[in-house]
């Protein structure tokens, strides 16, 4: 590691907040807007964040706080493996990890409703870990690699090659991001049948903490979707956006559904489609056999 | 204006309880919410969780059964927080006020910062009544820190 890659590293860590709350904050004008309302101010995700970082301290014991940290620290280090262009498969695990920690954290309070929405956390990763991993397994099986500088490098776009892979990775970026049909642990939209799902028993600063991860997620799953198409890089980021206002449109047209539909649409339309997706590839030559 | 008390006053989000009025009022809460009034340009959200609210919204009088509850909502808040009475119910006991099983206003079980009346009362009066607890919601944090 050199002294660019820490200043690049640095300055992500600066960026995906302020980029993940931007967006956040496009999320909920759009949302307005699909409604027929006007919608908060763009800035409106920051102002509750330094809201929740001022509110006294509330927490049943330290269990929880812990895990929450942890859920912040290991998204954090998914999202600089990322940046440092670092292996595919390690970072996903990493990211898996850091989801399977909401679920311990709402495990360890004696919560009825943290407790079910942990369940579904786990229903969740269930149903959008294989598409995530078949993702980079077809990735692989197309560039050879599974480092993120060797995919960055490759002078095909992938998504010529890799178009249903693309589109079981916006399932899994539904479930992601927790919108509708796939909006099932968190009730984030003030539904209320789990009061607040895995976040029930967080308050305050440790909320926030909770938000702001939310944000890196947010830009580090945008990003394994730029990847699809690299150069140029600005052809990635347009695509990545058009699939985040995709899914804020899905939102708004979708109810929301049972986990058992989502168990089956993830196994079988997301692992299906990356499955075909590489017969394709591997058997019908369009691939590129190192 | 510091940056927190702006946030403060910029998102302040609800936790709505009903003790059991007609469900009148609770019907003009949840119209703040539609396209007409549209609350959310304000950032206010209706949460739903006490852990998560800074304003408590209650309407209809409380009762020997659910002042237990209305009270643990209240201590489940973390502070700064408000509680907005909302309608003629909530602040006095309203046309309930004799009755065997009422204590009356919720004023008698938690400290109440906003009085809204009306039955039941309009929205605009609602949205004021919120931006009045803003200021107090401030006024209370500053002196906490």
């Amino acid at each position: 590691m050199n002294g660019s890659d820490i200043l690049m590293a640095l300055a992500a860590l600066a960026l995906a907040p302020l980029i993940g709350g931007i967006l956040r904050g496009l999320d909920r004008i759009l949302t307005a807007r699909m409604q027929g309302r006007i919608g908060p101010p763009l800035w409106q995700p920051f102002y509750d964040f330094i809201k929740l970082c001022a509110k006294s301290k509330k927490a049943s014991h330290r269990g929880p706080v812990v895990w929450a940290w942890a859920y912040l620290v290991l998204t954090v280090t998914a999202w600089l493996l990322f940046v440092l262009r670092q292996d595919l498969l390690i970072l996903l695990f990493i990211l898996a990890f850091a989801g399977a920690s909401l679920a311990l954290g709402a495990f360890s309070v004696r919560s009825p409703y943290a407790h079910f929405g942990a369940y579904r956390e786990l229903l969740q990763m269930l149903a959008y870990e294989p598409i995530l991993l078949l993702a980079a397994v077809a990735i692989f099986l197309k560039t050879g690699s599974f480092m993120v500088g060797d995919v960055l490098g490759f002078e095909q776009p992938l998504l010529i090659s890799l178009p249903l892979t693309l589109v079981a990775v916006l399932i899994a970026l539904g479930i992601k991001m927790r919108k509708s049909p796939f909006d099932i642990a968190a009730s984030e939209h003030a539904h209320q049948e789990l009061v607040r799902g895995v976040y029930t028993e967080y308050s305050g600063p440790t909320l926030a903490l909770i938000e702001l991860t939310h944000w890196y997620e947010l830009v580090l799953v945008l990003g394994i979707i730029s990847l699809f198409w690299v150069i140029p890089l600005w052809v990635g980021i347009i695509i990545a956006l058009s699939c985040y206002f995709l899914e804020i449109l899905i939102d708004n047209i979708t109810a929301r559904l049972r986990w058992s539909w989502m168990l089956t649409v993830g196994w079988s339309l997301g692992v299906g489609l990356i499955l075909l997706n590489i017969v394709i590839v591997e058997f019908f030559g369009l691939g590129l056999r190192l | 204006m510091g940056l927190i008390t702006k946030s403060r006053i910029k998102s302040p989000w609800i936790v709505h309880y009903s003790c059991g009025g007609c469900n009148g009022c609770d019907i003009e809460i949840l119209a703040c919410l539609t396209p007409l009034y549209d609350v959310e340009r304000f950032g206010i959200l209706n949460m739903g969780n006490p852990k998560h609210a800074d304003i408590l919204t209650v309407t209809g009088p409380v009762n020997h059964r659910n002042y237990r509850v209305l009270k643990n909502l209240y201590e489940q808040m973390p502070d700064p927080k408000v509680v907005l009475a909302i309608g003629a119910c909530a602040c006095t006991g309203g046309v309930f006020h004799n009755c065997y099983n009422v204590l009356g206003g919720i004023d008698k079980v938690i400290p109440v910062d906003v009085y809204i009346p009306g039955c039941a009362p309009r929205p605009e009066t609602i949205i004021d009544g919120v931006i009045m607890a803003l200021k107090k919601l401030n006024e209370k944090g500053s002196k906490a820190e």
